[in-house]
């Protein structure tokens, strides 16, 4: 259970920092930290009222959740504009707490629970390429602003890909609280790749 | 096509005034920023509320795990409340509001349980994905078993509940709103909301899951309705829903009316979506989260996505929408609507992070997560954006928090507003004045979960006996007043009732005024007109206002007083001379006071109440 209070340790670390430094959501001050990976298999004790699939999804979820919150955290000192700023802060400040909720599921089922750091090491659906973390962090003002919109969308757009894959999975998304949680992403990011498909529309010339 | 005409013709224009007045956190030296967490001891803040009682939340639904067992909404007849819980339903009888007798404990896994009463039968919203057919705890192993949509129980023995039908619908059901039939007292329509996408055909006949608006075999961009029969509502059923997205845009732009996409023109339809939009994206608000209906005024504010869609219901089956507005300044998710007693205004709601989240704290941002307050122009075709209102309390970072359900107070002259903020707690707002919402009443508690730096090790909560894990979902899902009481469902802890105390922003005649308007049945979503019989306490609510708002000269204020006094010693035709002299008097105050609308309001209550003195 090692693991279990490093990951503690650095959710809180990224709680209490908040919306002031990209560098705790990229976890580069915590990246000296061994165990963040995620174990080679999961244990679904018998009767459990959750699938394996609940648990992949919420693993990833944090995964992903994670590196949206790191480029959210990007657009303050990179130039963005007023609504791209508040867009990115309105995702950085309702993902932080959807992280430690699903952190909160996973132990309260002694199940390993990623941490902020884990975009690194896990590749779920929408997730930024190195390359594009790379040209995302490159870029100033105006093109930021592009780019940010294009893999937001990109992101977001995964993360309704990894719900639909949920609910189609045999057994998967009854557990209320991944019900829950999953449709909340549906509506939220939904909502907000209208938000973003607009300011794109609005960009252009 | 006519029909298209016609709604162009009601075409609503929005505007959105250049700067929203402006709210800012108080400091955090608000009593309610520092409270000492506990479950059932946690320390307590309020002004002008008074904890009446707790029932602790019914064993069989205690939780410790998740929201499994939390409970939810509210409704209310005779006199008994309704809890809906995840689980299934409490059933209170509160004929002594001090001392709640349980009178039944339902178990039967709904998610999330939203309740409304009407007659004898109990309709319960179901949308998770583990709800059978049977109720049954083990999840659905047949997708045949699947039950999403709305349960009707009967209560006539509201200690023995009977299960009598299960409607599905294709997207469920996270909440429903009743709206009654204008010509057949024995019809009343569900308009069913759900934000979640449709369910396979393989699984329940009839339903498609799509993206495309202009697909009418599409289950989504449409409110579900179901139709009850109330003396056969074992024939309730499903009849075909409203399209009242079509051509709403995904994106927050729509401003004006969009037209229909057969309609022609406009920035709607299929052309408004962005031409880039990555194909598998849904385009446009879909479906709605909790939609209000005011049936007195023919009129259905839906909170859709990006969306606050105003939708004409004189005919209930055939419902279309008048106006959508959308929040451009910043870009609120819509979640719950109400209206003002006389329909003008408009409060619909932003439940930012979803409810289980802490967004009301010191730094979260101000202008997501509150209510926005709208007004309508007097042919309902102009909505205006007139300020946000968010709860004016720091909370920590234990606490979800976001602007949930609430219900209007009947003071006669204001626009009272109570609501549930989950452990944000339960205030009043009072939104008469549309541009500058204000608090005039609060209770709070201290978080369910102590602060991080006190938790119990991760390894040692899960699972623990008496253990909790940290992230305790609670608070008070909805707030409302009914006959004379606050009511509020805390997810976690029980039900919680209040009673409002008089304070500098609200008298003990404007609370008694209140408690003259009582409803047999009552569901906040399906909003009642208010109206108060004639009577002194109705009068002197308005002379409070205008004693409290320097509405009218202090002179005058006092002298109506000392007339009323007098007038109430006297005795039939004595009183009802007394009154109508008064009432001329009034008549005349009214020119030259400040607040001349509330002089009148008051002559014509001081009238009507010597009509009943003969």
């Amino acid at each position: 259970m090692k693991a279990n209070r490093a990951v503690v340790a650095c959710a809180l670390f990224a709680l209490v920092v908040g919306g002031s430094s990209p560098a705790a959501a990229q976890g580069g001050s915590m990246s000296g930290m061994s165990g963040m990976d995620m174990p080679g298999h999961i244990m679904i004790p018998k009767g459990a009222g959750y699938t394996k699939a609940d648990v992949e999804f919420m693993q990833g979820m944090i995964a992903h959740h994670a590196q949206a919150v790191y480029m959210s955290r990007l657009a303050a000192g990179h130039g963005a504009n007023p609504k791209v700023l508040a867009l990115a802060t309105m995702i950085d400040q309702s993902q932080i707490p959807e992280i430690r909720i699903m952190q909160d599921w996973l132990r309260r089922y002694n199940q390993f629970a990623p941490d902020t750091s884990s975009w690194h090491t896990m590749t779920m659906a929408g997730m930024l390429t190195d390359e594009q973390i790379k040209a995302l962090n490159a870029a100033q003002g105006v093109e930021f602003d592009r780019k940010f919109l294009e893999y937001m969308i990109q992101h977001h757009s995964g993360a309704l890909k990894m719900v639909e894959d949920l609910f189609a999975t045999p057994g998967a998304g009854q557990e209320v609280d991944t019900n829950v949680f999953a449709n909340d992403v549906v509506t939220v990011q939904t909502g907000e790749i209208g938000i973003m498909l607009k300011l794109r529309k609005d960009q252009k010339p | 096509m006519h029909s298209a005409r016609r709604l162009i013709a009601l075409a609503a224009t929005i505007v959105l005034p250049a700067l929203l007045s402006a709210q800012t956190y108080p400091s955090k030296t608000d009593p309610r920023s520092t409270l000492k967490p506990g479950r059932f001891d946690a320390a307590t803040a309020a002004k002008a509320m008074r904890l009446v009682s707790l029932s602790p939340t019914p064993a069989q639904f205690d939780s410790t795990r998740g929201l499994t067992f939390v409970n939810s909404d509210l409704s209310f007849g005779t006199h008994y409340v309704y809890q809906g819980n995840f689980a299934g339903f409490t059933i209170w009888d509160v004929i002594d509001p001090a001392k709640p007798v349980l009178t039944a404990v339902y178990e039967c896994i709904t998610s999330q349980g939203d309740p409304t009463n009407i007659g004898n039968l109990l309709f319960i919203s179901a949308e998770g994905a583990g709800n059978r057919n049977d109720c049954g705890k083990s999840g659905v192993q047949d997708p045949k078993d699947h039950m999403a949509g709305v349960r009707i129980f009967d209560v006539t023995n509201p200690k023995a509940p009977k299960l009598i039908k299960n409607v599905q619908t294709c997207k469920g059901s996270h909440t429903f709103t009743p709206v009654p039939s204008k010509t057949d007292n024995n019809i009343v329509y569900l308009y069913v909301s759900g934000g979640q996408g449709a369910r396979p055909e393989t699984e329940l006949a009839g339903c498609k899951n799509g993206t495309d608006p202009a697909d009418v075999t599409n289950s989504m961009y449409m409110l579900d309705i179901i139709k009850v029969p109330l003396d056969h509502p074992e024939n309730a059923k499903v009849i075909p829903g409203a399209r009242i997205f079509t051509g709403l845009t995904p994106s927050p732009d729509c401003l004006t009316f969009c037209a229909p996409a057969t309609g022609g023109g406009g920035r709607g339809g299929r052309a408004g979506a962005a031409p880039d939009a990555p194909a598998p994206l849904p385009t446009g608000p879909r479906n709605c989260h909790d939609v209000t209906a005011y049936p007195e005024k023919n009129l259905l504010l839906a909170a859709c996505n990006a969306y606050g869609i105003l939708v004409d219901i004189s005919n209930p089956e055939k419902p279309f929408r008048i106006a959508a507005l959308s929040d451009t300044n910043n870009f609120q998710g819509r979640h719950t609507a109400g209206f003002s007693n006389d329909g003008k205004k408009l409060i619909v709601t932003n439940e930012w992070g979803g409810g289980t989240s802490p967004m009301c704290q010191s730094n979260s941002m101000l202008e997501m997560g509150g209510n926005t307050i709208l007004t309508l122009s007097a042919d309902n075709k102009k909505v205006t954006q007139r300020a946000y209102f968010k709860l004016p309390a720091a909370q920590s970072a234990e606490e979800n928090c976001v602007a949930h359900n609430g219900g209007l107070i009947p003071v006669p002259g204001r626009d009272l507003y109570v609501q549930g903020w989950y452990q944000g707690g339960v205030n009043v707002m009072d939104f008469t004045d549309a541009d500058h919402p204000t608090e005039i009443a609060y209770f709070d508690r201290g978080s369910i979960d102590p602060p991080p730096g006190a938790d119990i090790p991760v390894a040692a909560a899960a699972g623990a006996a008496g253990g909790r894990s940290r992230g305790t979902t609670g608070g008070s899902w909805g707030a409302y007043y009914w006959n004379g009481m606050v009511y509020s469902s805390e997810l976690n802890r029980g039900l919680d009732i209040y009673e409002l105390q008089p304070s500098a922003d609200i008298s003990a005649n404007e609370l008694a005024a209140a408690k003259l308007v009582t409803f047999e049945q009552y569901k906040p979503t399906s909003q009642p007109k208010l109206s108060w019989p004639a009577a002194f306490v109705v009068v002197r609510s308005y002379l409070d206002q205008l004693v409290r708002g320097s509405g009218l000269a202090a002179n005058r204020t006092a002298a109506i007083s000392a007339a009323l006094d007098a007038a109430e010693q006297k005795r039939g035709g004595a009183r009802g001379a007394a009154l109508t002299a008064l009432a001329t008097q009034v008549d005349g105050d009214a020119k030259g006071a400040k607040d001349a609308a509330r002089v009148t309001a008051m002559a014509g209550e001081i009238r009507r109440l010597a009509a009943v003195s003969k």
